[in-house]
């Protein structure tokens, strides 16, 4: 389960591993066909129709010429045949220019210009500034002295800030001529895709002095398809290579989904497919019997009395081939038409436009835009998702003292400028933790301002509010951390950053003042994730008290503590930790355990709000879409009185005396039980009356119901309309969706940031927001936008049309070919059930492929309602929801000029068609349109047709 | 020190500042097709509108269907149903017997014209419970070896009629000309013979490029099963209308073939003499034999049908509007009313 990589060795490695050719090609010249042709065969749809026309090469049962279901098919395979072969092509030409491109590889020592598909696993690989990364590199050397270098990994997460890399300990000041000549082995685990893990080891060999073992992370690696920025050059060793690498192996199709209308229609084609085995086993009977009966009598037909063994099926075969239009071959390929129409509306649609951002919206999954008219649950991130995701701090408590509670920004009050200006010693430590307890990079501009590149909202409002209380945070170089305070300028040497995770939800670092040698350690966190560990005799309860308050006006709070280290208790826990970090199984694990034995006996400094505003418009958005009878749940990593008092003040909840909040607490599984059982008995009694009920249930208490008490559970979410769910992380939240899945409702998942990805993919529709927590949700989603108040026009106006449209499409394919089926079937009866068709192969075509299937196409344009109407009456939706609409009337309700276009010109085409074949003298229907055009009793019976049909 | 102090926002403008070309070239192009706004007509159905369309049909209808009935009943029919009595007494009891056996088959028939029957009158004769239209039957021809000399040996498709039992190519080949109908049939008024015209009545289109100037019928109907009518070997297909007629294949199992056209007036109250040769077995299968003299209008053969339906559709659209408009006057409602609507109708209720 390991791979070990022998550093520059140029003779092991060869074989051992793939070689860095990058090939996201599906097809070879020579497979494509077969491969293609298998791929289209699986589906059922297809399998049958080719069933049909191979029926139809025996010309004993044929009714028809054999090309009326050839050409279709043949005909739709192609088209879909040589989509994928155009994709295919790109995709190769694209792995092509990567795979040529030339790129700097040491060999027998020497630095040599090389293709990028010639790298192999242990080459060292040089790069320069604005270079693409070719291979999964680990780095060993840069131009930078501390060891880093900056990459843009754009391309692999989303992200557009550039992120930190740094450089192995062990390969910290090796000489850049001696780089070509390094030696070593790097322990790694086998290629996955995660890239954010990187759990190896690196050691290196003499005459390299250092002989431990050095651990590797994702902070040592630099990946595929990065791009290498603000660094002169860089090297490092290719672990991964080809379609080996983290971006590689994260490539690969995602499970189609499927929409609600989709498996209705796969369920509608199986229902017709049995009703036509019943009528074709039917009719087969009575025709082999009116055979054996009445057609003896019929001289003319000369029936042989000895038949070959096969006779008994012939009749019933030629009635499977006649009633094998009932299944619209068309259908599939108009749908996948239209579908790509409806993303493109989305795509196109101006008024879901980001006007701040530019960024319009983008369906990403063509294929599922009905499915938006059908939504029953929303399930909501709230940060970046109904609020802004602009983080402005506020206000803070430090020991005790409230600062910005007058006038509602603490930046602004008199007293805390005065204590800063009176370096008041709390009020000083709180800033400091406030400016450097990060992982915030400051850039200098050429202008000498100062840029603060941070990957946390939280954090960038943290250190630009420290810098406004004049306390910035001025440099960091590799480990020494500069902060100017009062016109001095303090150094800190950062000796270990203990990273954030959800599961931890607290950060801290471990710095050495420089100036008094002292060591620190730092940390900021939720207030469940820190106040428990204030030192014994700290009162914590006006921190409590401060959070209460700050949580019940919507603000973000997080905790400030510190603590001095004794040297020895730091270089004792040093030693755990650098173990904990090199090893390679549950690094992650064990990383919490040995931080939890450090982070303990704070000193609590002080509590932190953060303003996160409402996006606009999101309260409308919310009641729009409660009216069209679509429930909300609110999924938050956030406390709970935050969430709650977001929720009120955005229409989630109604306040006391109209809606009612219903508590889910415990920490152990009886208590949870017993509070799942009242909110569940409140809630039965209460679903009669007109009142607002709403649950609201924290990570810890979900935890325990889902595991224990999942049918309770299930039967609650199934009675609330409303459902406010705190602290919940990633996993719980897609557990939540897939609780609403199984109970047939059709959810859709909203987020922003990377912690909704997985309910994204989870749901029946994903919707990223492309907001500040970088793309990674957007990427994921099925649709991206740009606000959250688009989502009402998403769901009500191409939600909706998409889905009128589709089952107004559906709908159609199946009526015309019904209707074309019952004629033969009922002509079958007159022409003594012997399985002639009444039409011939040209109509029976022409009928399938333009008659009926363009003015269908153009449906895509109908609009049974405005806009406006759906967005005044949003309960129109209920309609869609219900899928009823596929069942009602086939109408088209508005005409524009290109549904008029579609329908007379095809009237017209009928008659130029059908012309034309009649003026070709060998064709079977020689002058008879000439002939029917001369009669008058043909137009007066056009006519009537036409006129009843209207009537 | 201000002066260093970072804007909050710097980074943010930074990042926005590279993505402003891109901004540009993602923006959808503006167009009323994209926005889905193309103009287009909705109509919508109020009363009035419905009322005054159908008001319209039915003025429009009633006199179509008035007009289209008297031209059917001016069209004069004379139908004689002739196989059960064309059969003697002696052998009613087993016709298949009487029409497979070499007696005469003479039949004489009176037909008695009822009003003035202008020329030009078709003869047609009439068969019932025939499939032409049977799978077998229908598809057991070569409209190659008709056309074509050349194709002679076309036979595939002509199953079980193909070829003689010394191998030859039948030409016309296939069922439906093995079958062609062969009772004849001659008119006399007042012991003088009645002419009828047999040329002109098959299409045009078929005697110049269906069947061939230059193929002539060979070794047909001599298997030991004759099936119909015999074909005269030295008149190429082109000109063997009846063939030519028989083998326009009807539709239904009841139908019409043309047989000739009389080219005279007839005038109420005269007796026609008809001699037929029943020839043509539809015994075995129970089918019946009509012969039927008729005349034409503008509209085509008699039938009542497209009149009835017209007057049908008229009348029922005149009743419709009559009561739309009682309702509409005795309870209107506003268009477009909101309380109409289900939810608001029944709150909670859905």
């Amino acid at each position: 389960m390991k791979r070990y990589v022998y550093i520059n060795d140029d003779e092991s490695l060869q074989e051992l591993y793939c070689d860095n050719q990058i090939s996201n090609r599906k097809y070879t010249v020579l497979n494509f066909l077969p491969k293609n042709l298998w791929e289209q065969f699986s589906r059922f749809m297809n399998q049958y129709f080719l069933l049909i026309a191979c029926l139809q090469l025996w010309s004993l049962i044929t009714p028809v010429n054999p090309a009326s279901t050839w050409g279709p098919l043949i005909f739709i395979f192609a088209v879909s045949a040589s989509k994928e072969a155009w994709d295919d092509y790109n995709r190769y030409l694209s792995d092509k220019k990567a795979n040529e491109k030339e790129v700097w590889v040491v060999r027998q020592g020497i630095k040599k210009h090389v293709q990028a598909q010639d790298i192999h696993v242990g080459n060292i690989v040089w790069l320069r500034e604005n270079d693409e990364v070719p291979c999964d590199l680990v780095l060993i050397g840069t131009s930078d002295p501390q060891g880093l270098c900056y990459v843009e990994t754009a391309a692999l997460d989303g992200e557009t800030d550039l992120k930190t890399r740094v450089i192995p300990s062990a390969c910290m000041g090796i000489d850049f001529e001696l780089l070509h000549k390094i030696k070593g082995v790097i322990e790694c685990p086998n290629p996955d895709k995660d890239i954010r893990r990187f759990d190896a080891n690196l050691r290196l060999f003499p005459p390299f002095i250092d002989n431990d073992v050095c651990p590797l992370t994702i902070k040592n690696t630099i990946l595929q398809s990065c791009y290498l920025r603000n660094t002169e050059w860089a090297c490092g060793v290719a672990v991964y290579t080809g379609n080996e690498t983290k971006l590689g192996m994260s490539r690969g199709i995602p499970e189609p989904k499927l929409t609600a209308m989709d498996a209705m229609i796969d369920k509608l084609t199986g229902a017709i497919f049995v009703f036509q085995i019943v009528v074709v086993m039917v009719l087969g009977i009575a025709g082999n019997v009116w055979k054996d009966t009445e057609a003896r009598k019929q001289w003319y037909v000369l029936y042989p009395y000895e038949g070959p063994w096969y006779e008994l099926l012939v009749i019933p075969l030629r009635f499977e081939l006649l009633c094998s239009i009932m299944i619209p071959i068309s259908i599939k390929v108009s749908l996948d038409l239209v579908k790509s129409l409806y993303a493109k509306f989305i795509d196109w649609d101006n008024e879901m436009i980001d006007q701040e951002t530019g960024i319009p919206s983008h369906a990403a999954n063509t294929a599922i835009s009905e499915d938006l008219g059908q939504v029953e649950y929303i399930l909501t991130d709230k940060t970046g998702t109904l609020t802004e995701n602009r983080m402005i701090f506020r206000r803070c408590c430090i020991s005790g003292i409230f600062y910005g509670n007058e006038s509602g920004d603490a930046l602004k009050d008199v007293e805390l400028l005065n204590a800063v200006a009176g370096s008041s010693p709390d009020v000083v430590r709180f800033l400091t933790v406030m400016a450097i307890c990060n992982t915030v990079i400051p850039v200098k501009s050429k202008t000498g301002a100062i840029l603060y590149k941070a990957q946390s909202q939280d954090e960038d409002a943290l250190v630009n509010a420290a810098a406004r209380l004049h306390v910035v945070y001025v440099n960091k170089n590799a480990n020494i951390l500069e902060i100017r305070f009062n016109g001095s300028v303090i150094q800190y040497e950062v000796l270990e950053t203990l990273e954030f995770t959800s599961d931890r939800k607290r950060m801290s670092v471990v710095v050495k003042d420089c100036q008094n040698g002292k060591i620190i350690l730092l940390s900021k966190g939720a207030d469940e994730a820190i106040l428990p560990y204030a030192y014994a005799g700290q009162q914590t309860r006006t921190f409590i008290e401060a959070v209460e308050q700050y949580a019940q006006l919507g603000l973000r709070t997080l905790c400030l503590a510190w603590r001095e280290l004794k040297e020895d208790e730091y270089q004792e826990w040093s030693l755990m930790f650098k173990e904990a970090s090199s090893t390679l199984v549950d690094r992650e694990w064990r990383i919490a355990e040995v931080c939890q034995r450090l982070e303990h006996d704070f000193e609590i400094l002080g509590v932190t709000a953060i303003e996160d505003r409402l996006q606009d418009g999101v309260p409308e958005t919310i009641e729009t879409l409660r009216k069209a009878g679509i429930n909300f749940w609110m999924l938050t990593g956030d406390k709970q009185n935050t969430a709650i008092q977001i929720a009120l003040s955005c229409n989630f909840i109604s306040p006391e005396p109209k809606g009612q909040l219903l508590l889910i607490d415990g920490k152990t599984e009886d208590e949870v039980c017993r509070s799942l059982e009242r909110v569940l008995l409140t809630m039965r009694i209460t679903s009669s009356e007109p009142k607002d009920v709403a649950f609201v249930v924290d990570g810890w208490a979900l935890e325990i119901a889902l595991k224990h008490y999942r049918k309770a559970f299930t039967e609650l979410a199934i009675l609330s309309r409303t459902a406010i769910c705190c602290r919940v992380t990633p996993s719980q939240k897609a557990q939540l969706v897939e609780l609403l899945k199984s109970c047939d409702y059709r959810t859709l998942a909203i987020g922003d940031g990377g912690n909704d990805v997985r309910m994204i993919q989870q749901a029946d529709i994903g919707v990223g927001i492309s907001g500040r927590e970088g793309l990674q949700a957007a990427r994921a989603a099925d649709y991206s936008i740009g606000k959250f108040r688009f989502l009402k026009r998403l769901i009500l106006v191409h939600g909706r049309y998409s889905y009128n449209r589709t089952a107004f499409l559906s709908q159609y394919s199946f009526y015309k070919s019904l209707v074309i089926c019952f004629i033969q079937i009922f002509f079958s009866f007159i022409s003594g059930v012997s399985g002639t068709s009444l039409f011939n192969s040209v109509s029976l075509m022409a009928y399938n492929v333009f008659y009926t299937s363009v003015p269908v196409l153009v449906s895509v344009l109908d609009k049974d309602l405005s806009e406006g109407t759906i967005m005044q009456h949003p309960q129109i939706l209920f309609y869609c929801q219900a899928g009823r609409a596929f069942v009602v009337a086939l109408e088209t309700n508005s005409f524009t000029i290109l549904q008029h276009l579609a329908i007379w010109g095809n009237l017209v085409a009928f008659y130029v068609i059908n012309w034309i074949f009649s003026a070709v003298p060998s064709s079977g229907m020689y002058t008879i349109m000439f002939r029917l055009c001369r009669q008058p009793s043909y137009w007066i019976t056009m006519f009537l047709i036409v006129a009843a049909g209207m009537g | 020190m201000n002066s260093n102090t970072p804007s909050s926002s710097a980074g943010r403008a930074g990042s926005a500042d590279s993505a402003a070309p891109r901004r540009n070239s993602k923006r959808p192009k503006y167009s009323k097709f994209t926005q889905q706004e193309l103009p287009a007509c909705k109509p919508i159905l109020t009363p009035r509108w419905v009322i005054s369309a159908f008001m319209l049909v039915s003025i429009v209808f009633i006199p179509i269907g008035v007009v289209s009935l008297f031209a059917s009943r001016d069209v004069v029919e004379i139908i004689d149903r002739y196989e059960n009595v064309c059969v003697p007494e002696s052998f009613r009891n087993d016709k298949v017997t009487y029409i497979q056996s070499d007696v005469d088959k003479i039949c004489n028939r009176t037909l008695r014209v009822k009003k003035l029957m202008k020329q030009p009158i078709y003869v047609y004769y009439q068969l019932d419970n025939f499939y032409q239209n049977h799978r077998r039957y229908v598809k057991s021809r070569s409209d190659s070896q008709l056309k074509n000399n050349n194709s002679q040996d076309d036979v595939d498709s002509c199953k079980p009629e193909d070829n003689t039992a010394d191998g030859k190519p039948i030409v016309p080949c296939g069922l439906i000309a093995w079958s062609l109908f062969n009772d004849t049939f001659n008119f006399s008024l007042n012991n003088q013979q009645l002419a009828v015209n047999k040329k002109g009545i098959s299409w045009k289109s078929d005697r110049d490029s269906k069947f061939g100037k230059n193929v002539f019928p060979k070794n047909f109907q001599n298997g030991s099963f004759i099936g119909g009518k015999h074909l005269n070997s030295s008149v190429p297909l082109s000109e063997q209308e009846d063939l030519i007629v028989w083998m326009r294949t009807a539709a239904l199992p009841t139908f019409r073939k043309l047989y000739g056209k009389i080219e005279r007036d007839l005038q109420p109250n005269e007796l026609i003499q008809v001699t037929l040769e029943n020839n043509y077995n539809t015994y075995s299968f129970n089918g019946k034999k009509k012969l039927v003299l008729s005349t034409t209008s503008w509209l085509g053969g008699k039938n009542d049908f497209l009149g009835i339906a017209y007057l049908t559709v008229g009348g029922l659209c005149f009743f419709l509007a009559l009561s739309f408009t009682v309702v509409y006057l005795v309870k209107p409602r506003r268009l477009g009313d909101p309380s109409y609507l289900s939810w608001n109708r029944n709150p909670g209720g859905h």
